[in-house]
């Protein structure tokens, strides 16, 4: 539970802020000047470089479970991947790795 | 003709991107479900999604708030995962710097993965429309989809009340984020990264302030471009 609504108003107004001025950057900001072409070479792995780095911990030790390594969420997440790498698609994903979690759940 | 004035490409940029609404609805009920049980009411939930717009980058806000990681720690990692937008942003340049400040202040606002991907597409196929036509088609992209993520985060939060916790709803948000990186890794340098950041992330979970997932992100990302130099550098020696 998020409690300290402080921090949570502070989170949403300069995130909000923070995305608008990423996404005016090169639209507005900066007039169309052209990033070296190392930024843009790093720039192409942040999403495969955050979001792994965000969800590997969750996956290997889930809050639901204090903390413990749970098979039926560590198979979940790995037919999520593995459907998403193999249709391409998010939400096809999602739906699998979510309805592997649920069998899962109900078997063991 | 589509595309020859700016009503008709308007209308063109609508219908190229109402096929989205299948992608942004699920994940718009699922945010306003997952914010509720995180202790957001209607009106913090909305304002977020208002104000953010990116959906991948307002899970991981939820996810770190919930951990109780600081402030700073959590926009950071937020922002980071929404740098990719600047890379759009660039890209739009070439066909629509030249629209007037407010069109595109209004474009920056709506510049989602979605209306990005079909807008460009159609700007590298048919470079010959004017700026109005492009800025038309982009704006009718961002018609039916925008309006939507809105009204779905909306419904996913007076919903999700009535959700009860036996819905391990808890785990549909590293779910979601794995189901975004399985279509990301479409290239070798692309799985080193991921693969570097999962074993850094783990490695490093002991750190406070969930410190851990910028500095696996950061070895991630020059493990991939490293990656990349170094098959263009062995292409470069096999010739």
């Amino acid at each position: 539970m998020i409690a300290d609504k402080t921090t949570l108003w502070t989170v949403i107004l300069l995130l909000g802020v923070g995305t608008f001025l990423i996404r005016y950057s090169f639209l507005g900001l900066l007039g169309g000047r052209k990033l070296p072409e190392w930024v843009l070479i790093h720039l192409r792995y942040v999403g495969v470089a955050v979001l792994p780095a965000l969800v590997a911990p969750l996956v290997v030790w889930p809050a639901a479970t204090q903390g413990h390594m749970d098979p039926a969420r560590l198979a979940a997440a790995l037919v999520a991947l593995a459907v998403g790498m193999w249709r391409n698609s998010a939400i096809a994903a999602i739906l699998a790795g979510m309805a592997v979690l649920y069998a899962l759940q109900a078997l063991l | 003709m589509s595309g020859s004035n700016p009503k008709s490409a308007y209308w063109s940029g609508f219908r190229n991107g109402a096929p989205f609404v299948l992608v942004v609805v699920p994940f718009a009920l699922l945010f306003g479900v997952v914010a509720t049980k995180a202790g957001l009411n209607v009106v913090e939930t909305m304002v977020m999604t208002i104000a953010v717009i990116a959906g991948a980058a307002q899970f991981t806000a939820l996810s770190l708030m919930q951990e109780h990681a600081p402030t700073f720690i959590v926009l950071a990692t937020a922002l980071a995962v929404n740098l990719r937008m600047a890379m759009y942003s660039a890209a739009l340049v070439p066909h629509v710097g030249t629209a007037p400040r407010w069109q595109r202040m209004l474009m920056a606002y709506f510049l989602v993965d979605q209306v990005f991907a079909v807008s460009i597409a159609r700007f590298d196929q048919r470079p010959d429309m004017t700026t109005a036509e492009k800025t038309a088609f982009y704006f009718g992209a961002a018609s039916p989809i925008v309006p939507l993520w809105y009204l779905f985060s909306w419904v996913g939060a007076v919903a999700g009340t009535a959700i009860p916790a036996s819905y391990s709803l808890d785990f549909a948000v590293p779910i979601t984020f794995i189901a975004l990186v399985g279509p990301m890794l479409r290239s070798l340098p692309h799985m080193v990264a991921a693969v570097v950041s999962i074993a850094a992330s783990l490695f490093l979970a002991g750190l406070p302030y969930s410190l851990g997932v910028i500095l696996a992100a950061l070895v991630a990302m020059v493990s991939g471009a490293q990656t990349e130099l170094w098959l263009a550098r062995r292409k470069e020696g096999a010739r």
